[in-house]
């Protein structure tokens, strides 16, 4: 009965570590591919760990005329911190509004925010493009910045969050004298804390690897994201592998980190319905 | 709820909310209108506004009659019937796994999920190299067992299914976390009481574990359908809708359209016919929920 009970957990361990293997063999193909030489890429048969390991992928990509590289990571950064934060407050103070204040047509406004969740990004794609052109604000990061600040998905769980919170503290507050501004600021962000993070680790993500809407409005090569830099790279050095791996580790590598320090964060986030994929 | 004058209360409704609706009109709800004239129109941004012209529901026609639709929509299908079962499949048993417990569950789970929080432009290209023909580590394994692997993305036949393993491969650990949440809401008195009638591993999960998860998977099967008529990173990046249009997707083409060839009404009408079809699509998926969807009473 013992021995039954062994042998099925090594089963098991078997079991899962095939998959956890299909998982990583990718990303294994990718660290190998990023320090060959160019010669020892089209080589068969495969050799997992190069015979002369060669940093050349890792100099190269700082060098290129066309895409800059370094820039692109520094934008990245920049661009991703602000999505986070910026659409973050928004949000918290939609929420707050929805959650804790009285006003005429409420539910219909909330609605009308839960709905923008079903509208096709497609649809919205073509006219942003034409309004932010029209304001001249293509090839700036404000338009990556402005439709982001309605955020339904965030708005509804902050929300649903801070109307948690008991009215006995706010009303407490109010008596102490602290304006609703103040009470915002001092109690009510304090106080979800948690979901806020999630929320703005689930934007951080987000942004970093957003492509679609930053190749639509930004053109302009020294404003471009490290995705935008990458998909480029993927175009003009299609066979220079050991570049797009080495570019493509790179890209990953801040994501992972965040991931690592946030497992729980990042899970929960994801789990309870980023549903966008 | 909060008190206070009305109108300090009404000032301060008007601050907390104004970004956040300010975005919502401008770029999500006046843009719907403005997209449905768009479609109507023939509309070159770089031509400026005097070469705008009014044409009708002629966008509309020119999508039937240049069976752009009709072939779009066949590469999204065929899509989906490739990706939807296989990523079900991997992420059920991924999430069957996670919901046992063991050492170094913790573990496992970040190397489950490194594709997921990957962007879909990195994992696009690592993908394109591992379905290299000569080169790719795919063809390179398939070679060892004595198969001559396709050329993959270079192939009219099997750049599709190279872009669903690739997909696969990257959403399965999305699926699997959703499917064990639903997992963990299972009592675990059903599974006491089934084993103590004798039902084998099987049957418990046909007629214990399935009927418990089939909300779950139904909201799933809605999410990769809507999600499948847009896919998009994975074509731009991997085949660029080709070889020869293989793998034309409806949003890869309305991007060409608006952006590349700047033919902005047809884009938008392209827009709302995929938006109607999604709609349409969800709709009668939820008629049909009744017939193997069983939720708790």
């Amino acid at each position: 009965m013992k021995a039954d009970r062994v042998v099925r957990r090594i089963l098991f361990y078997v079991l899962i570590s095939i998959i956890a293997m299909a998982a990583i063999i990718p990303f294994l193909w990718m660290l190998s591919t990023s320090f060959k030489a160019r010669e020892a890429i089209h080589t068969i048969p495969i050799r997992w760990i190069p015979k002369e390991p060669s940093v050349e992928a890792y100099t190269q990509i700082f060098k290129l005329s066309n895409v800059n590289f370094v820039r692109s990571i520094f934008n990245s950064f920049y661009v991703s911190i602000m999505l986070t934060i910026i659409p973050l407050l928004t949000s918290a103070m939609a929420a707050f509004a929805f959650a804790k204040l009285e006003f005429k047509g409420k539910h219909a406004l909330f609605s009308v925010f839960l709905f923008t969740m079903m509208l096709p990004g497609t649809i919205t794609m073509i006219p942003n493009f034409i309004t932010l052109k029209t304001l001249g604000l293509l090839n700036s990061y404000s338009a990556l910045l402005l439709p982001a600040l309605c955020n339904a998905f965030a708005i509804f769980f902050i929300r649903q969050n801070m109307m948690r919170i008991s009215n006995i503290y706010i009303e407490a507050a109010v008596i102490d004298g602290a304006s609703l501004y103040r009470i915002f600021w001092t109690l009510m962000l304090p106080l979800t804390k948690p979901v806020l993070f999630t929320m703005g680790l689930f934007n951080f993500m987000g942004a970093w690897n957003s492509f679609l809407w930053p190749l639509i409005v930004l053109s302009n090569r020294n404003k471009w994201t490290l995705q935008l830099g990458l998909g480029n790279m993927g175009t003009q050095f299609g066979n220079y592998q050991h570049y797009l791996m080495a570019g493509s580790l790179i890209s990953i590598v801040p994501i992972v980190i965040v991931y690592i320090i946030a497992q729980k964060y990042v899970e929960e986030g994801l789990a309870t319905g980023g549903l966008k994929g | 709820m909060y008190t206070g004058t009305v109108k300090q209360n009404r000032r301060a409704v008007i601050f907390f909310l104004f970004p956040a609706v300010a975005a919502l009109v401008v770029f999500f709800l006046l843009p719907i209108g403005e997209s449905v004239i768009m479609s109507l129109l023939d509309y070159d941004p770089l031509k400026g506004f005097s070469a705008i012209k009014f044409v009708g529901l002629e966008n509309f026609k020119r999508l039937y009659t240049t069976k752009d639709l009709a072939i779009q929509f066949r590469h999204v299908l065929y899509y989906m019937v490739l990706y939807i079962p296989l990523v079900l499949m991997t992420s059920m048993s991924q999430a069957l796994m996670l919901n046992k417990d063991f050492a170094g569950k913790k573990l496992y789970k970040i190397l489950f999920y490194l594709p997921v929080i990957s962007s879909w432009v990195a994992v696009a290209l690592i993908w394109k190299w591992l379905l290299n023909g000569k080169y790719g580590l795919i063809n390179n394994w398939l070679m060892i067992i004595g198969i001559q692997g396709p050329s993959w993305i270079r192939s009219q036949v099997w750049a599709m299914p190279g872009v669903v393993l690739a997909a696969v491969w990257k959403d399965t650990g999305y699926y699997a976390l959703i499917l064990l949440a639903a997992l963990k809401g299972i009592d675990k008195n059903y599974y006491e009481a089934a084993r103590i009638d004798g039902a084998g591993a099987w049957q418990r999960f046909k007629s214990i574990t399935m009927p418990l998860i089939s909300p779950t998977l139904f909201l799933l099967v809605i999410i990769n359908v809507i999600n499948g008529f847009q896919v998009f990173e994975s074509i731009y990046i991997m085949t660029e809708g080709g070889p020869a249009g293989a793998t034309r997707v409806p949003v890869e083409q309305i991007y060409r359209n608006a952006f590349t060839y700047y033919n902005m009404g047809y884009a938008s009408a392209l827009a709302w016919a995929l938006a109607i079809v999604i709609f349409s699509v969800t709709v009668v998926q939820f008629s049909f929920q009744k017939k193997w969807v069983t939720y708790e009473g």
